[in-house]
């Protein structure tokens, strides 16, 4: 393995960090500059896009290689431009939840319908992060931000299921907590010929402490986001062998934590849908009847429910756009002489 | 492809013959009317010269992709009118902060919102000038004949890939959909933007007095970054007061000092004119047609015609402006051309206004008219 000096002689251009302490957009290059690496890729070749915002930051101008840093939302329409007429670029797409899914949503699907070999990822952080943490259309419901002071009146989109529908060939999920499944879904991405996408939820310790009210040092939030994304997050068709339910507290959690503590194994752990929670290991058929009769058990969860579907959501094949261009060409050329 | 000579063609499609042997090999555009017949045209001729073609899901889509498409090396140009044009500001403005070569076709219909969506007009020529925020100088040009659809759309290339810059063809609804002769030339002179000469190339930043950097491609290992945030030279961000002084200040320049170049203007009986009647676009035809009725009644009247109305040729207005008593400004709007003659003749000739809106040409009797008025 490659250490970390390596990457940053190759591929990245000297530059003090952007990034605020602990975000998740370090752990995203680095994925994605280990995923280049990996497959060989001719560095001149590879064009890495971006729209407006803290991902679009992950590229341009950390990266030392053909950037083009775009208007809010518009990347993936700039880089449908660049790689329609030149399908030897290698174009990957930085957007973020805001610039993809909100003011750019449309170009994402039609990019999607399209076919056109570029890979998106899509950087998931639930919230307008540079601009102050506004709510995004990745919000969750009831979620306190600065333009939802009362909790976000709206719901969510599934970025991952939309962009699917709208005729994705390879769609895959992942966050900042699975470095080595996000590696290869990059590779995987990019070696797939045709419109690839991948949403990466991350963590933004400056924003999400508001969305998650977490509260603490800010040097300790981000190891705690990325245990509860893990905590969050299932993996798509790889059931978990270990056993165990969440105990949502009635009041406070170290409340139910002493009160649940002699049943067995258990911690208290960041869950994103239900907050601080109890989780405690062992049979659920047992541990939920039991928990259930508690005055300071709330609500007993398992270990799906209120969780986000990670992993690997479609790898299909149809005609890609590039080459149904130069298939058109070639005909018109004939039908021309 | 129309052959070398004589043809019966529309406006539009002159305009898209002029884009394909100006060099233009990538075309992103969005359906509306009055300029479809643009898309039309080139999506059954840009392939047969190994050229792309995209319909895209919006005019916002369109001026993207075009501007990614002339950093990957292409000459690049999208079709519109009004609604579209409104849509495409955003992206304008990155193209003139990233120095981006292109062509923007607007064939102007009625507005404001959907308004007279097939009748012509004159009446986005401020916002070709001002339509996205912050400062800039553009360049733009208007045709009057099917035949300078041709010819002007042929200049639009050569002038953005000369300066480094997005050039707007400002049409209308009546030019892009009159039938009328058009000569195709046997070939046509073509100007290609300036390649790197280093390595190291700065690609917003340069020695040369024409204040135009030299051009890097994608996928050719200059490691680019192109960005519209405000950059130094080599194209690092930077908000530094004087990075940005330094970028804005320099696409100003490299436009208006060239303007002698770029500017050009077509005149008729104007050496012993007492009165000038000045237009461009469509309103120039009854325009031209009075004049020449003026002086047939022995009224010492002249036409001053503007191929391009941006940059402003202000010199060569003063001048005129010098020698005549009046100039009667005709365009189909509610007066803006105007407001530019009468600021740099600094009210030192009588300038009037002849507009009008409707979708409607003036006629030539109401300008002729106006003529009669001012030579009391």
């Amino acid at each position: 393995m490659k250490n970390l000096f390596y990457y940053r002689d190759h591929y990245i251009r000297s530059q003090p960090s952007a990034f605020c302490p602990g975000c998740g957009g370090g752990i995203i290059l680095n994925c994605f500059l280990r995923a280049i690496d990996d497959l060989e890729l001719d560095k001149d070749k590879i064009l890495a896009v971006s729209g407006i915002g803290c991902t679009a930051w992950i590229p341009s101008p950390n990266f030392k290689g053909d950037t083009l840093h775009t208007t809010h939302g518009r990347a993936i329409a700039f880089a449908t431009g660049a790689k329609a007429f030149n399908p030897d670029l290698t174009t990957i797409v930085f957007t973020g939840d805001g610039d993809g899914a909100g003011i750019g949503g449309n170009h994402l699907i039609h990019a999607a319908r399209r076919n056109i070999d570029l890979t998106v990822m899509l950087v998931n952080n639930m919230s307008y992060a540079m601009t102050g943490g506004q709510i995004a259309p990745t919000t969750l419901h009831g979620e306190t931000t600065v333009t939802s002071p009362y909790g976000n009146p709206e719901f969510p989109f599934d970025i991952t299921r939309l962009v699917r529908a709208a005729g994705a060939t390879y769609v895959a999920k992942w966050s900042t907590y699975h470095v080595v499944e996000l590696t290869s879904a990059i590779k995987e991405a990019i070696q797939h010929k045709r419109f690839s996408f991948i949403e990466v939820l991350s963590q933004c310790p400056t924003q999400q402490r508001r969305i998650f009210n977490l509260r603490g040092p800010l040097d300790t939030l981000s190891p705690r986001i990325l245990d509860m994304f893990g905590e969050s997050t299932y993996t798509r068709n790889r059931p978990e062998k270990t056993k165990y339910v969440y105990a949502v507290p009635s009041n406070g959690v170290q409340e139910t934590f002493n009160r649940i503590e002699k049943l067995g194994e258990v911690k208290i752990v960041d869950h994103m849908s239900f907050g601080q929670v109890v989780k405690i290991m062992g049979d659920p058929d047992d541990l939920r009847p039991r928990l259930e009769r508690l005055s300071e058990v709330k609500y007993v969860a398992d270990k799906v429910e209120g969780k986000i579907e990670v992993g690997l959501f479609e790898k299909k094949t149809r005609p890609e756009l590039t080459e149904s261009l130069r298939e058109i060409i070639k005909l018109a050329q004939e039908t021309n002489k | 492809m129309f052959k070398t000579g004589k043809h019966l063609a529309l406006g539009n499609i002159a305009c898209a013959e002029g884009a394909i042997r100006a060099g233009c090999r990538f075309f992103a555009g969005y359906p509306i009317t009055p300029a479809s017949e643009i898309s039309h045209h080139l999506s059954r001729e840009l392939p047969k010269v190994g050229g792309v073609f995209m319909q895209m899901e919006d005019e916002i889509a369109s001026i993207a992709s075009v501007i990614g498409a002339s950093w990957a090396g292409a000459k690049a140009m999208t079709a519109t009118s009004g609604p579209g044009f409104d849509l495409m500001q955003e992206n304008i403005g990155y193209a003139h902060m990233t120095e981006t070569p292109l062509v923007v076709v607007n064939v102007q219909r009625s507005g404001p919102s959907t308004g007279q969506s097939t009748d012509p007009s004159q009446q986005d020529i401020f916002q070709a000038k001002y339509g996205a925020h912050g400062d800039y100088e553009v360049i733009a040009v208007s045709p009057w004949s099917v035949q300078e659809m041709f010819e002007l759309a042929v200049r639009a290339f050569n002038l953005a890939e000369t300066y480094r810059t997005p050039v707007m063809i400002m049409s209308d609804g009546l030019i892009g959909h009159i039938e009328e002769k058009l000569i195709v030339p046997d070939s046509v002179e073509t100007v290609k933007r300036k390649k790197p000469s280093r390595k190291n190339v700065t690609p917003w930043g340069t020695d040369d007095p024409s204040g135009v950097p030299e051009m890097p491609t994608f996928g050719e290992g200059y490691d680019l970054l192109v960005t519209g945030s405000t950059h130094k030279p080599d194209g690092m961000r930077n908000f530094a007061p004087e990075y940005h002084q330094m970028i804005v200040h320099r696409i100003k320049d490299k436009i208006l000092k060239a303007e002698p170049n770029i500017g050009d203007i077509h005149t008729e009986h104007i050496d012993d004119a007492r009165i000038a009647v000045l237009s461009f676009g469509a309103s120039a035809r009854p325009s031209m047609e009075a004049v020449k009725k003026a002086r047939e009644t022995g009224v010492k009247a002249g036409l001053i015609r503007l191929k391009t109305i941006w940059p402003f040729p202000e010199k060569i207005i003063r001048e005129i402006s010098d020698q005549v008593d009046t100039i009667i400004v005709v365009e189909m709007n509610f007066g803006k051309l105007v407001r530019e003659v009468e600021r740099v003749t600094c009210g030192k000739t009588k300038v009037t206004s002849l507009s009008k809106v409707g979708g409607v040409l003036p006629f030539s009797r109401e300008i002729l008219e106006a003529i009669r008025r001012a030579n009391q």
